[in-house]
């Protein structure tokens, strides 16, 4: 396959993207088949940009705060202090990855109500486990000799950490979060069972109204939005790993 | 001058260090020679408190280690190891510049010492210093690696096995460079090895180990003439005692009048390279020149055979 071909298909793919978020008319005629007995064709209970927006927020929002907590807790347990809590946080983000996150769903409605809170816990539950444990394996697979070298060099923990450890785990944790986000992606349109305003508010609504144009756009977005994303940060962290010379030519 | 006195490092029951008391002089090579497991490496470490020891005092400059900051202490000591341990993730002149931006160094000082640094080991400043360590052959970034370790004008440098890694032409060469910069500042450099020959070649004095023991503390013409156990007579290896021997000396000292035919040697050669040159050549004497060219006398086989047996 020609070096260009998979840019042009992704180039096209943002083009379709954004036309179809920006003018949904356009693309009535072809979707307009999938409809039975004059029912609306495009969604028409909100914008489908503002639900994509929204969507992209709350994947968002959920995957900082998973980052900062999974890398947070992965560094204190590789610290010397904190190795005897190593095996308690791997079963504690186990159990978040284990838990179905509709069930967290309804557990997390009655406590804090309807909306985008619940599906913010279940996301970020669900996406602690891949940065967590690729940011411990990131920061205990360093090459030994360049730790060895930093203390040789007369730096302080905290300097190890931020001038060494972190930035050569950079790449790996960079993995971690774009699994996280592209699970987070899929899993976020059920938020929309409680009242959170994702793309999964489209896909529902098609299922209620036997909508077949509906469930497909909803859905068709979502992946078009999990594929770019996924490659986008692929091309980050293939770029780190270059920056940090795990990858040397 | 780094005294130490009485230094033990134990793990669990084990000592790996036992009770070790040595003076190293300031502005001498200092080799530490043993097998693998004689806590060579372990006591060098003790020297920078990257391990701390189970009793024992090491005083550098009459002032006990532990009087500052592990981290404080290390700035102040050069380290080098085998494998460079560069951050692959900096460039080259950041690597060299490491222990100068921990201590605060103003960006033009830092600047000027790197370039000094780059161009007294043959690296372009403006060519390699942007550079990345993995885009350098293994030498250059060996090279780099001491370059680091010596970019704060440490007194003491530390070294465990830095040239282990190399391939033995550019070894000899890193050897050279060392004991000239050695030369030039005047650092106090401890090195471990396994290699005697290394040993020999590098050390004002030696000192071997053997389980955690210090077994002999010495020059080494002493080392090679009295090994003070069998253990260090096998370091030593028997069949190579007397080219050893050999190599400590210059061919300008053991010049005789007279002279050869041949091509000259020059002085300052080693009396090994001498013999070889003579044993190749099949002669029995060859003419040896001074740094200017100049006719100094010859050099025998007999001579030199002499002056490879073992001292009185």
């Amino acid at each position: 396959m020609k070096a260009w071909l998979p840019t042009l298909l992704r180039l096209a793919l943002v083009v379709l993207l954004v036309a179809f978020l920006t003018n949904p008319g356009w693309f009535e005629p072809l979707l307009k088949p999938l409809t039975e007995n004059n029912a609306p064709v495009i969604y028409n209970q909100g914008s489908l940009l503002t639900l994509t927006l929204l969507h992209l927020r709350t994947v968002l929002l959920a995957t900082l705060a998973a980052t900062i907590v999974a890398v947070a807790l992965a560094i204190l347990v590789t610290r010397p202090a904190g190795a005897e809590f190593l095996p308690l946080s791997r079963s504690l983000v186990n159990i978040g990855q284990t838990f179905p996150p509709v069930a967290v769903l309804a557990l997390a409605v009655p406590a804090v109500g309807f909306g985008e809170k619940p599906t913010l816990i279940a996301l970020f539950l669900y996406g602690l486990l891949p940065i967590f444990e690729n940011a411990l394996t990131g920061l205990t697979t360093l090459p030994a000799n360049v730790v060895e070298a930093a203390r040789g060099a007369g730096m302080t923990g905290w300097q190890r950490l931020t001038k060494v450890e972190l930035p050569l785990s950079a790449p790996i944790i960079l993995g971690g979060i774009r699994l996280s986000v592209v699970i987070g992606l899929a899993t976020a349109t059920i938020g929309s069972t409680v009242a959170a305003k994702t793309l999964g508010e489209v896909i529902i609504a098609g299922l209620l109204s036997n909508n077949l144009a509906f469930i497909l756009q909803g859905g068709l977005i979502v992946a078009a939005l999990a594929v770019l994303i996924y490659d986008g940060l692929s091309a980050v962290e293939r770029y780190a790993a270059r920056r940090m010379g795990r990858e040397a030519e | 001058m780094i005294e130490i006195e009485g230094i033990t490092k134990r793990y669990d029951a084990a000592a790996v260090v036992d009770n070790v008391s040595m003076v190293i002089e300031p502005r001498t090579v200092c080799v530490i020679v043993g097998t693998s497991g004689s806590g060579k490496t372990t006591l060098l470490r003790m020297i920078n408190r990257l391990v701390e020891p189970t009793s024992g005092i090491i005083k550098l400059d009459g002032a006990d280690n532990r009087s500052v900051p592990g981290y404080e202490l290390r700035r102040s000591i050069g380290y080098a190891i085998q494998g460079h341990g560069l951050f692959p993730h900096r460039t080259v002149a950041q690597n060299i510049a490491t222990v100068p931006v921990l201590l605060g160094w103003d960006k033009d000082r830092i600047n000027a010492r790197v370039d000094e640094l780059m161009t007294l080991y043959q690296l372009d400043p403006q060519a390699y210093g942007p550079r990345y360590p993995h885009e350098l052959s293994g030498g250059q970034q060996q090279r780099v690696g001491v370059a680091r370790a010596l970019a704060a004008e440490p007194n003491v440098l530390l070294m465990d096995e830095p040239f282990g890694a190399l391939d033995p032409i550019i070894r000899t060469k890193a050897q050279e460079d060392l004991l000239a910069i050695q030369k030039r500042f005047g650092t106090t450099i401890i090195l471990v090895t396994h290699d005697m020959e290394e040993a020999v070649h590098m050390g004002d004095k030696i000192a071997v180990m053997d389980a955690g023991k210090l077994v002999q503390y010495a020059e080494p013409a002493e080392i090679l003439a009295n090994p003070a156990s069998s253990f260090v007579e096998t370091l030593v290896g028997a069949s190579e005692r007397p080219f050893r021997l050999l190599s400590l000396g210059r061919v300008r000292d053991a010049v005789e009048n007279g002279t050869a035919e041949g091509d000259a040697l020059p002085g300052d050669a080693s009396q090994r390279d001498a013999l070889a040159e003579l044993l190749w050549s099949g002669r029995p004497a060859l003419p040896v020149k001074g740094a200017d060219g100049r006719p100094l006398g010859r050099v025998t086989v007999d001579g030199l055979v002499k002056r490879a047996a073992r001292p009185a």
